[in-house]
């Protein structure tokens, strides 16, 4: 079972490369990273750009329109994806439980479609 | 002799509060699947109801139950195997899982299995992954036997509101693949089954006899405790399991005081002790003296909480009750769960036991309770005791301000009504002097 991962935190709280801590919380992504791929279960993931690179095409009566920004102005952005296998929503919820950031939150959903079926 | 039909639905609803989710749970252990399982019952309830009347009840209704819902269950397999055959020739693409069973897996029970089936259907209904009125509908249809139109009428909503909150919660369960288990981490997924048997009983404690209906409504509060006690046989090991059974059997035997013929509030220090279920107090003793002994301590909420009502409950009048040990049970409650509402229940205890003083100025310090009815009502029944009527007063029209519930509203109502009249200050001091 394939499950997406999407992680939302506040953007501003990452350290920038060459400010202190910035080796702690890159190591300590490679390493989930890590977790993911030995334990079998890593099938894709990104981290993304800031927000502020972000266009949204929003669509109404068919016709599309062009926006800057993400598609919802909140405290916590998305700032990366994982999907993932694991054998059920517990072991989902463990790893996704697991992921290397302080404060945010985690939308875990199944995949519709299995990519591999 | 066939039986008649009434007979027949009311054996039919006993076995189902009885048997229905014993076999729901053994069902779905068996086949993997809790939809199948939920639905195959379902059928053998409905063939149940179209064939004793004529054949009459079967001697062991349980074992005929599980027999007719395994050979749906099986029948309902077939079925959706032959439909995905039939999907897979017109549209290969669209293979899904493939069916894990093609034959009738093996019906062997043995009591321990059924047990642990049980629990892995409790847990899975207080998934965390589920909204707690989702857990409350599943809980009580699954695990309770309960049907939608009795869940709904003890939740006072539509039966279409219920049953969609089962049907969505089923499909949740299936397509994110919650998984009918039991974790290593038991401990906190018993806490969460706990969290709603705590809520089904108190929504059967606080409607309890404030409807003409009640008596063709499911009792909340007595479905809280059957399940609680179905909680306790599943894990044995755990105190608070037993704790909140106590909790419950205790304010159940109190149950019959607490409202006067009005149908109105009467608090518990004016309850008519002599109301109170004896045995049933004597019940709820053995039950907390085994969530006491389950484990030196330190205990969890549920079972804290057992100990200050049970301080309640054995005291035969209001004046025998023992404060100081329901400080200390308050003390316990509060490092372990910190909140304002905590502290204001310690605080009053404390004016109980060391007098209105020294409880008001406790209830000062706790913030964030200025909107809280309860804390304003607290503050002036303290005042009144410590002989500031002016200073009640005001603060009994701000919990008015504030409270909702009828019950309470009435309540406060008479409370303002026999406050003294403030013209003669000397008066005052002498009428309410400091306890």
């Amino acid at each position: 079972m394939e499950y997406l991962l999407l992680i939302a935190s506040d953007e501003t709280d990452q350290p920038h490369p060459g400010s202190p801590g910035f080796d702690d919380w890159m190591g300590a992504w490679m390493a989930y990273n890590q977790q993911l791929v030995d334990g079998g279960h890593f099938v894709a993931g990104a981290s993304l750009q800031p927000t502020a690179t972000a266009t949204t095409v929003r669509k109404t009566a068919g016709a599309g329109q062009i926006v800057d920004g993400p598609f919802a102005e909140t405290k916590e952005q998305i700032g990366g994806f994982y999907v993932i296998s694991a054998a059920d929503l517990d072991e989902a919820l463990r790893l996704a439980e697991g992921l290397p950031i302080p404060k945010g939150s985690v939308e875990v959903r199944p995949l519709a479609v299995r990519p591999d079926a | 002799m066939s039986p008649p039909q009434e007979a027949v639905s009311a054996a039919v609803t006993r076995v189902a509060r009885q048997e229905r989710g014993r076999l729901v749970a053994l069902l779905a252990g068996r086949f993997g699947d809790l939809d199948l399982a939920d639905e195959s019952v379902q059928d053998a309830f409905e063939e149940a109801l179209r064939t004793w009347p004529e054949r009459g009840v079967p001697d062991q209704p349980a074992a005929w139950l599980m027999t007719v819902a395994g050979r749906k269950a099986i029948d309902r397999t077939r079925r959706a195997a032959s439909a995905r055959r039939r999907t897979l020739a017109a549209a290969p693409e669209l293979q899904l899982d493939p069916p894990a069973y093609e034959e009738a897996p093996a019906m062997v029970i043995d009591q321990a299995g059924i047990r642990d089936d049980q629990l892995r259907l409790v847990l899975l209904c207080c998934h965390p992954a589920l909204s707690p009125e989702a857990q409350v509908a599943l809980t009580l249809r699954l695990v309770g036997g309960l049907t939608t139109a009795e869940i709904a009428a003890a939740y006072v909503l539509p039966e279409a509101t219920v049953a969609q909150r089962v049907v969505r919660a089923k499909r949740k369960i299936s397509a994110a693949r919650i998984p009918f288990v039991i974790p290593a981490a038991v401990d906190d997924r018993i806490e969460a089954v706990l969290q709603v048997l705590y809520l089904v009983f108190n929504e059967g404690y606080l409607t309890h006899g404030t409807t003409s209906a009640a008596s063709i409504r499911v009792d909340l509060t007595d479905e809280a405790i059957r399940l609680n006690a179905l909680m306790v046989e599943l894990a044995p090991d755990s105190g608070e399991c037993r704790g909140l059974l106590a909790l419950q059997l205790f304010h159940r035997a109190r149950l019959a005081a607490r409202l006067d013929r009005h149908g109105d509030l009467v608090l518990l220090d004016d309850q008519d002790r002599s109301r109170w279920d004896l045995p049933g107090i004597e019940a709820a003793n053995r039950v907390l003296g085994e969530a006491l002994a389950a484990r030196p301590g330190p205990f969890g909420a549920f079972t804290l909480q057992a100990v200050i009502a049970g301080f309640h409950a054995n005291a035969r009048t209001s004046a025998d009750t023992d404060w100081t040990g329901i400080v200390t049970a308050y003390d316990q409650l509060l490092a372990l769960r910190p909140s304002p509402v905590v502290a204001l229940n310690r605080a009053v205890a404390i004016a109980m036991a060391d007098g209105p003083r020294v409880g008001l100025r406790l209830l000062e310090q706790i913030e964030g309770l200025e909107r809280y009815h309860l804390w304003q009502a607290a503050r002036a029944e303290l005042m009144l005791r410590a002989g500031d009527p002016r200073g009640a007063a005001e603060a009994f029209h701000r919990a008015h301000s504030l409270a909702t519930n009828p019950a309470e509203l009435r309540h406060l109502e008479r409370r303002i009504a026999a406050l003294p009249e403030l013209d003669d200050d000397r008066l005052l001091s002498e009428t309410f002097p400091p306890l």
